[in-house]
């Protein structure tokens, strides 16, 4: 195999189809969407209500169709193909992240030489060049790092995230986007959020009409927080070689600090060796097998290992949401699917529910309930550990004789040490009263969500 | 001699790998779903891949060609072959061709061809995956005579501890331990299954030699551990968390120790009772594990081994670890021993022996007999008009269409009204042949004209994971296949698994 000649030759021969088959100039050849045609210019007894038929929808999919793929990883690289050859040319995709080298046996978009460079752009780049007509823009970014005018551009957003903390923000940032007028919702003002997600043989696919349909946040419940070794395991009782990483990982790096003030970076190989050679010597202490270097990256980076397949289901079925949305050829899917392949293949297809009170789109305010006499610090444990809330270091302002006052913020090392007292302080020391109103602001969200404090006897 | 089945051998995730390795798939025909299953494929590494595919894209580039080195460059280390050849073509001039491959996945064949190929490679023992994405309904079809799962993966299994017939070293173990005259800090950290054990030792000399047997027993059994939480001078009982997971560990703690009857079933199958020089290494292996049963084993297979993690301290967690290891390991080498002759690796094997599954399919000949169509299966999902069952019924219909007028219904615009009368004559001659009686809502042979047999890429892109996904459970051995019909609605998002 002649690996410098293929992509030439490939090239050179794209160029000549392109040439081929260009009508007027322009980039589809006869036939070209054939297969998007029928389902939006034939009527059909299952499509949506409002749907008709007419030879102008595939022009809206080509010309005018926005839609922001937001992650170009495992189930991003799929879902940007999917879209590009279903007709979608009007595509941003965000990502933070650069190629490594073990997101080639998956991300198919990616080639070793791209290895170091911005997924995104690569990912654009290469639809770009062999997709004639399809425009991807990419954006090397953090998806916090753009605002409302940014996201309000897009007819649909999917997301192809490995974060939940991100999916609750993007969801943050559409529900915020909503405008009411008299209570009533303008449903102009809503952005359709496409959500998958996978882990190892298992996927989920959901449709989020926020402000209408169930939001990240109301089915919480559904992440369940990711299981730690207690402490006392790991530092005075281990049994499983996983705790012996964890204890190289938790206690001796930080005291040891082998590479100087560098954070563990379980993507680099030295850093693994290390935790690798001290969990080897843990393990021996204890008489305690089965350490290797590829458990140790395994618990280092929390990885949960990743099949090709799983996200190229998982995306299909988001694609074809997207689609269906577009082009309102079909109902969308009503609103989540769940899929399983260990054994046999599995889907489950179910309509989940709005939760009442949920803190990120019901509009209904969030009360705390606590006596005057509990501890700020109790309201910090409740904020994180809550089922339905899962804040991550949450930061708690409050308006006290006009003026704006910080109880508690995390995230700033001097506003951090000058609050910290008051975790130790009442609520009535800290001169709240029942009724108070407390701001809370947090990663898991754009905007600050407000509570309502009730004093219990 | 035995065949080597050297698939079989393989059995954790780097021989998962090896087996991938060493496969050789062929795709027939590279559509977009073709494109979409071997590019799952090639991602993972399989060995080699080669298309099979008569068609051109441009009048000048075949398509198997354009595939092939698309594909290619996924992946440096498989190595692409193509074959500008109609499987029809290889049918009638050269049948063996297809006897090197690993597996066989056909996408979009017309009806006759996947009969014919599917007769020859029943014959050869070769698995065969046919796949569809007709509009929005994807389906996949399963057929191989008989597959052997080493692993299975189960998602939740249960434990192996044998409380309910502890083995000797077991119990030697357990008579090193005194509950009561240990001390605060031992007796917290002793893991729950000695604290069972222990219990029930008590329990079984007041009670007739009897084990807990219903709920009021085993509440009771729970209160008798949770008496014998320490408590502090004060009469209230001490933190102790390792009895709470005891008491907490009852029920799953009393499960009678049985084999599962899928293995039962395979000991009692002909395979494993008549061995000879033509049997696999499967079925030599279990019958080996059979044998061990009636004999080492006092009927019981052999000690899986493995303890899940508990509270303890380090030391105590690790001796109650080890006693289970090393009897698995005395098991293991038992079972050796009934096939020294044969094979390695049995340890592996015994860890999986609950795990053992084969999965065998009915051959397209029995699907489409008229004598052996499974109408059971079809009339009663049929009782649900919605079933996707709908869809399998549908799709023969379109192939008879496509038999008798050489064109898929709906293709053009213009042929989409008249076509809906036609494709439902079909629909309802081939349920008449079968003699099936059941309704087809005219809406769905509506939408299938509607769909054009067109492939839209979503659809696609589903099928060909999925496809993959099963593709890879048969070449390794590992994690279970369906069987043998799978039907998926894009429409709704919804799937069927079918037996036919």
């Amino acid at each position: 195999m002649a690996d410098a000649e293929l992509p030439e030759k490939k090239r050179r021969r794209i160029e000549d189809l392109t040439e081929k088959m260009a009508v007027d100039g322009g980039y589809d050849w006869d036939g070209r969407w054939n297969h998007v045609r029928k389902f939006l210019e034939r009527p059909g007894p299952f499509a949506h209500p409002d749907f008709e038929p007419c030879t102008e929808s595939l022009q809206f999919l080509l010309e005018m169709c926005k839609i922001l793929v937001i992650g170009a990883g495992g189930l991003g690289c799929e879902l940007l193909k999917n879209l590009a050859l279903s007709g979608f040319r009007l595509i941003h995709v965000v990502d933070m992240d650069t190629i490594d080298i073990s997101n080639l046996n998956r991300q198919f978009l990616f080639r070793p030489k791209d290895v170091g460079r911005p997924k995104a752009e690569v990912a654009a780049d290469f639809i770009n060049n062999r997709i004639p007509g399809c425009k991807v823009v990419p954006h090397y970014k953090k998806i916090q790092d753009f605002d409302e005018s940014f996201y309000r551009q897009f007819h649909i957003i999917v997301c192809g995230l490995d974060s939940i903390i991100a999916r609750r923000w993007m969801n943050g940032m559409l529900i915020s986007l909503l405008s009411y007028e008299d209570g009533v919702l303008d449903p102009s003002s809503i952005i359709p959020l496409i959500d998958g997600g996978t882990e190892g043989f298992k996927g989920n696919s959901r449709v989020i009409l926020p402000g209408m349909t169930a939001c990240i946040d109301c089915t919480l419940e559904l992440y369940p927080p990711q299981i730690n070794f207690p402490m006392c395991t790991i530092a005075s009782m281990p049994r499983l070689p996983e705790h012996c990483i964890e204890y190289a990982r938790i206690l001796l790096w930080p005291k040891e600090k082998p590479f100087g003030e560098t954070s563990l970076d379980g993507d680099n190989p030295e850093h693994i060796q290390w935790v690798f050679k001290k969990s080897i010597e843990r393990a021996a202490e204890f008489h305690i097998t089965g350490v290797t270097y590829r458990l140790t990256q395994g618990v280092v980076k929390r990885i949960i290992p990743a099949v090709a397949s799983t996200n190229a289901v998982i995306a299909a079925a988001c694609s074809l949401e997207v689609f269906k949305i577009a082009s309102s050829a079909y109902i969308p899917l009503n609103n989540y699917l769940v899929f399983n392949d260990v054994d046999g293949l599995y889907t489950y297809t179910f309509e989940a529910e709005r939760k009442e009170n949920c803190s990120a789109c019901s509009q209904v305010p969030q009360n705390l309930q606590f006596p005057p006499s509990a501890k700020l610090q109790e309201v910090l444990e409740y904020l994180m550990e809550n089922a339905s809330l899962q804040m991550k270091s949450p930061a708690i302002t409050t308006t006290l004789e006009g003026k704006n006052k910080t109880l508690y913020l995390q995230s700033v090392k001097s506003i951090e040490e000058r609050t910290k007292p008051n975790l130790c302080k009442t609520l009535t020391e800290l001169g709240l009263s029942d009724g108070q109103e407390l701001a809370v602001a947090d990663v898991t969200t754009p905007q600050t969500v407000l509570f309502k404090l009730n004093f219990t006897t | 001699k035995f065949q080597p089945g050297y698939l079989c051998l393989k059995l954790w995730g780097d021989h998962g790998q090896d087996t991938l390795e060493n496969a050789h798939v062929c795709l027939i025909n590279a559509t977009a779903t073709g494109t979409e299953i071997l590019k799952n494929l090639v991602l993972p590494g399989i060995g080699a891949f080669t298309i099979v595919d008569g068609h051109t894209v441009t009048g000048e580039d075949n398509r198997a060609q354009a595939a092939t080195e698309l594909l290619q460059e996924l992946n440096s280390h498989v190595s692409g072959n193509f074959v500008e050849e109609s499987p029809e073509k290889l049918l009638d001039n050269n049948p063996d061709f297809f006897h090197r491959f690993t597996i066989v996945i056909a996408v979009q064949l017309p009806e006759s061809t996947s009969l014919r190929l599917g007769s020859v490679l029943w014959s050869a023992s070769i698995p065969f995956l046919v796949c569809k994405t007709y509009g929005l309904i994807g389906y996949m079809r399963l057929v191989v005579q008989e597959h052997t799962v080493i692993e299975s993966h189960p998602d939740s299994a249960l434990e192996d501890l044998r409380l309910d017939k502890p083995f000797a070293e077991f119990k030697n173990h357990l008579q090193s331990f005194d509950l009561e005259s240990m001390n605060k800090k031992d007796h917290s950290h002793t893991p729950w299954i000695i604290i069972i054990a222990k219990y029930l030792e008590k329990w079984l000399s007041e009670h007739n030699y009897k084990p807990p047997q219903n709920y009021k027993e085993k509440e009771a059994f729970r209160q008798l551990i949770r008496d014998g939480i320490r408590k502090n001078e004060n009469g209230v009982p001490e933190d102790e968390e390792n009895f709470e997971e005891a008491i907490k560990n009852v029920n799953t703690a009393l499960n009678q120790t049985k084999i599962p009857s899928a293995v039962e079933e395979l000991f009692n199958s002909e395979q494993c009772n008549n061995i000879n020089s033509e049997s696999s290494s499967f079925w030599v292996m279990l019958r080996a594990v059979k044998d061990f049963v009636h004999s080492e084993g006092n009927r019981d297979l052999p000690v899986r081994g493995t303890i899940p993690d508990m509270i303890a301290d380090s030391q105590k967690f690790i001796n109650l670890q080890n006693v289970y290891r090393t009897k698995a390991m005395q098991d293991a080498a038992a079972v050796s021993t009934h096939v020294q002759r044969l094979l390695q690796s049995l340890g592996k094997v015994c860890k999986n022996a609950s795990f053992l599954r084969v999965v065998r399919c009915r051959s397209l000949a029995e699907e489409y007999g008229v004598d052996s169509v499974n109408k059971d299966e079809i009339t009663s999902c049929m009782d649900n008009p919605d079933s996707e069952m709908v869809f399998y019924l549908i799709l023969r219909g379109v192939e008879r269409f496509y038999q008798q007028h050489s064109r898929y219904p709906g293709v053009y615009n213009y042929q989409v009204e008249d076509d809906i009368s036609k494709l439902k004559l079909c629909v309802n001659s081939v349920m008449q042949e079968y003699n099936l009686n059941v309704n087809i809502k005219d809406d769905y042979v509506h939408e299938f004209c509607r769909f054009g047999a067109s492939e839209p890429h979503t659809v696609a892109a589903f099928i060909g994971g999925s496809a993959a996904q099963e593709a890879i459970k048969i070449i390794s051995h590992q994690f279970v296949p369906f069987n043998n019909t799978f039907i998926y609605n894009a429409m709704l998002q919804t799937s069927a698994t079918l037996q036919l």
